[in-house]
């Protein structure tokens, strides 16, 4: 565990609101999608956060505040101390060169018309102090052989590379500027089983390599659970639990984390009987019109009246705070409470 | 307690063969493939993609896009019958009624501008000759049973005004409308959130048990197959690799593709150190190796593996294995 790190990204009440618009020639706005309503957390040198939730819960978006491809409506991202939403110009150039990205879809997120090496190369272009220019093709070799392809390849196309090959390739354009965050949404979500492995084993050696810290975002929990130290889980636009991948998995104490949870299939049909399963009832309401109170009180089975009018605060539970063993970790719960969900493991009798 | 060899074969394919003749030369698809599944049982057909699983059933529900692909041998009995050689008037009868598909994007499987309402009554007027007022009825009815709220509002509704998981529960609203025998869900709840997906693959397992339908559900998503599956048939690159009752696969695969599998996806329920990989990419079915086409993936790969194509050996009862060291990976486990 790498808890001990210095906070390199500290992420403060950031929100972020879509408006929406009525009329062609006069524009008002007539109410906004709230695609992140405020939401925190730190991440550490070194440390892999994951970040998981279903579609439509704001978590990609976030993915594009953190390398500034969307200004946030407010809140801060400091970056070692410094608010990089506010930066312009040189400043934000320079950040942006420590803090890179990995797209989701190595199809689309590939230039079909240029050439491996100039795809890999193009950072360079825009930070020249990076690599001067006559080593720039020994750099994307170098790169190339870093992500285990072969560095013969160099002038090929994208098409020429299978899904998973194409996945390094982006990869070692993240890599190209030697960032010290990577902020990976959905990097492996688009690969076959076998193909995925390799991946995710690849940028878990990246990472001992080059000392990165990684914001992995997914929506599969097996693989977060896998390649994560702590885990952030979100819903419509708020953060409903933070903790280790120990306390979120085994001791969850949220209520969407437990259904959530408890609805993944696990590769045992023995689980089949010795599980219990939470069915959650109804559909995740629209961004554009949230609950009051706690966002997920709609489709909770232990929504009381409170849950509509106090928003829950993301905080350890007082009851919690002493001798809550794995439970003492952050829930945006009125009545948190420690449920287990996962199937029993082999070593368990019964 | 899965073990229902009893059950009566709906649907029985045997040695089937698909090619795609393309500009670029001939892919092979599928290379002989052979299962069955008897009513109220079901069968997953499990493989990454291009592993001939989807194209499979395409052929068997006659829906295979003809050219560039062609069925080139093989046979699909239907309750005895078979599919491929009858006329095609009665075989889309058949097809109509006994066999329905679920496909995995809701969203383009579903006519855009017709209502869902439409859509659903049509199935009625054209199979069973109803009138217009009678089919809505039905229709409403139908989205009740795949448990759609408020039904009866939104039975005039078009697709795009529905989430995802509603489209999909429209889908096998589609699928069972007219009581049919078997169903092929290919993938159906791959686009879906995973508590949406629970609701889904809950809502096709009770509609099964109630109609004793055959189901068969392809899916690269080992977990989802735990959960469901009576049975288990691995593809890879155009065949099949390993059958087994879905228990036995689990605790011992015989095939080192499914024991690779089994080891590459990371656990929800305990944290792992690192993933095992399996090495390399699928081929390519225009040029799949000679010998075992797992070969050059296999740690286990001997020079027999790399000229003598393995037949599938009988493992068990019910338990097949195309791997020449079946007993050697079965031992293993």
């Amino acid at each position: 565990m790498r808890a001990d790190g210095e906070v390199i990204l500290e992420v403060r009440d950031l929100v972020k609101h879509y408006p929406l618009t009525q009329g062609i020639l006069f524009k008002r706005q007539v109410g906004a999608v709230q695609a992140v309503s405020g939401i925190s957390f730190d991440l550490r040198r070194g440390e892999t956060l994951g970040i998981v939730g279903e579609s439509g819960c704001g978590k990609s978006t976030v993915a594009k505040m953190l390398v500034n491809l969307e200004r946030p409506t407010s809140g801060q991202i400091r970056y070692k101390g410094e608010d990089i939403t506010k930066l312009s110009g040189r400043a934000l150039k320079a950040v942006r060169r420590n803090i890179q990205m990995v797209f989701q879809d190595p199809y689309t997120s590939l230039n079909p018309r240029m050439t491996v090496g100039d795809i890999i190369g193009e950072p360079f272009e825009i930070h020249p102090e990076v690599a001067p220019k006559g080593s720039r093709r020994q750099k994307v070799r170098d790169l190339l052989d870093v992500v285990g392809l072969n560095p013969e390849y160099i002038n090929r196309y994208p098409h020429q590379f299978s899904g998973g090959q194409r996945q390094r390739i982006g990869i070692a354009r993240g890599l190209a500027l030697r960032p010290e965050v990577i902020v990976a949404d959905e990097p492996v979500s688009a690969l076959d089983v076998s193909v995925q492995a390799q991946v995710v084993n690849l940028l878990e050696r990246l990472q001992d390599e080059f000392d990165l810290s990684y914001v992995f975002i997914a929506h599969d929990l097996s693989v977060v659970r896998h390649i994560s130290d702590r885990v952030a889980v979100m819903y419509l636009g708020r953060l409903a639990e933070v903790g280790t991948d120990a306390q979120i998995y085994e001791h969850p104490t949220h209520p969407y984390t437990q259904a959530l949870l408890s609805a993944v299939p696990v590769p045992d049909p023995r689980a089949r009987t010795r599980r219990e399963r939470i069915l959650l009832a109804g559909d995740v309401p629209s961004p554009a019109h949230p609950p009051s109170g706690c966002r997920f009180r709609t489709r909770c089975w232990k929504a009381q009246v409170k849950c509509a009018e106090v928003v829950p605060p993301l905080e350890v539970p007082d009851w919690f705070r002493e001798g809550g063993g794995g439970s003492t970790h952050e829930s945006a719960c009125h009545f948190a409470e420690e449920r287990d969900v996962l199937p029993p493991t082999e070593a368990d009798p019964g | 307690m899965e073990h229902q060899e009893a059950q009566p074969v709906l649907l029985d394919v045997r040695d089937l063969q698909v090619e795609f003749r393309t500009r670029d030369g001939v892919a092979k698809a599928v290379n002989g493939v052979s299962y069955s599944v008897g009513e109220g049982e079901t069968l997953a057909v499990l493989g990454e993609s291009g592993s001939g699983k989807s194209v499979t059933a395409q052929a068997i529900m006659g829906i295979l896009d003809s050219p560039p692909g062609h069925i080139t041998g093989g046979r699909v009995f239907f309750r005895g019958e078979d599919l491929l050689t009858m006329p095609a008037e009665t075989r889309r009868r058949v097809r109509g009624a006994k066999l329905a598909m679920v496909f995995q994007d809701a969203l383009s499987s579903l006519n855009p501008v017709l209502s869902v309402g439409a859509q659903l009554s049509e199935m009625f007027e054209v199979h069973e000759g109803m009138t217009r007022k009678d089919s809505r009825a039905k229709a409403v009815q139908l989205m009740d049973r795949v448990r759609i709220p408020a039904a009866r509002e939104r039975v005039g509704d078009y697709p795009h005004q529905f989430s995802g998981g509603m489209r999909q529960r429209i889908m096998i609203a589609m699928a069972i409308a007219l009581e049919p025998d078997l169903i092929i869900a290919d993938e159906p709840t791959t686009a879906l959130d995973v508590t949406v997906q629970a609701q889904v693959m809950d809502l096709l397992a009770e509609l099964q048990r109630e109609y004793n339908m055959g189901l068969i559900l392809i899916t690269h998503d080992l977990g989802v197959v735990a959960d469901v599956a009576d049975k288990i048939a691995v593809m890879y690159a155009g065949r099949i690799v390993e059958t087994a009752p879905v228990h036995d696969l689990y605790a011992a695969p015989a095939h080192p593709y499914t024991r690779g599998l089994l080891d590459s996806i990371p656990r929800l329920d305990r944290k792992g150190q690192q993933l095992y990989a399996i090495k390399g990419l699928p081929p390519n079915l225009m040029a799949i190796p000679p010998g075992c086409p797992f070969n050059p993936r296999c740690p286990r790969a001997q020079d027999i593996c790399r000229t003598d194509r393995p037949p599938l050996f009988a493992v068990a009862p019910g338990r097949t294995s195309a791997c020449h060291f079946w007993k050697d990976t079965l031992d293993e486990s």
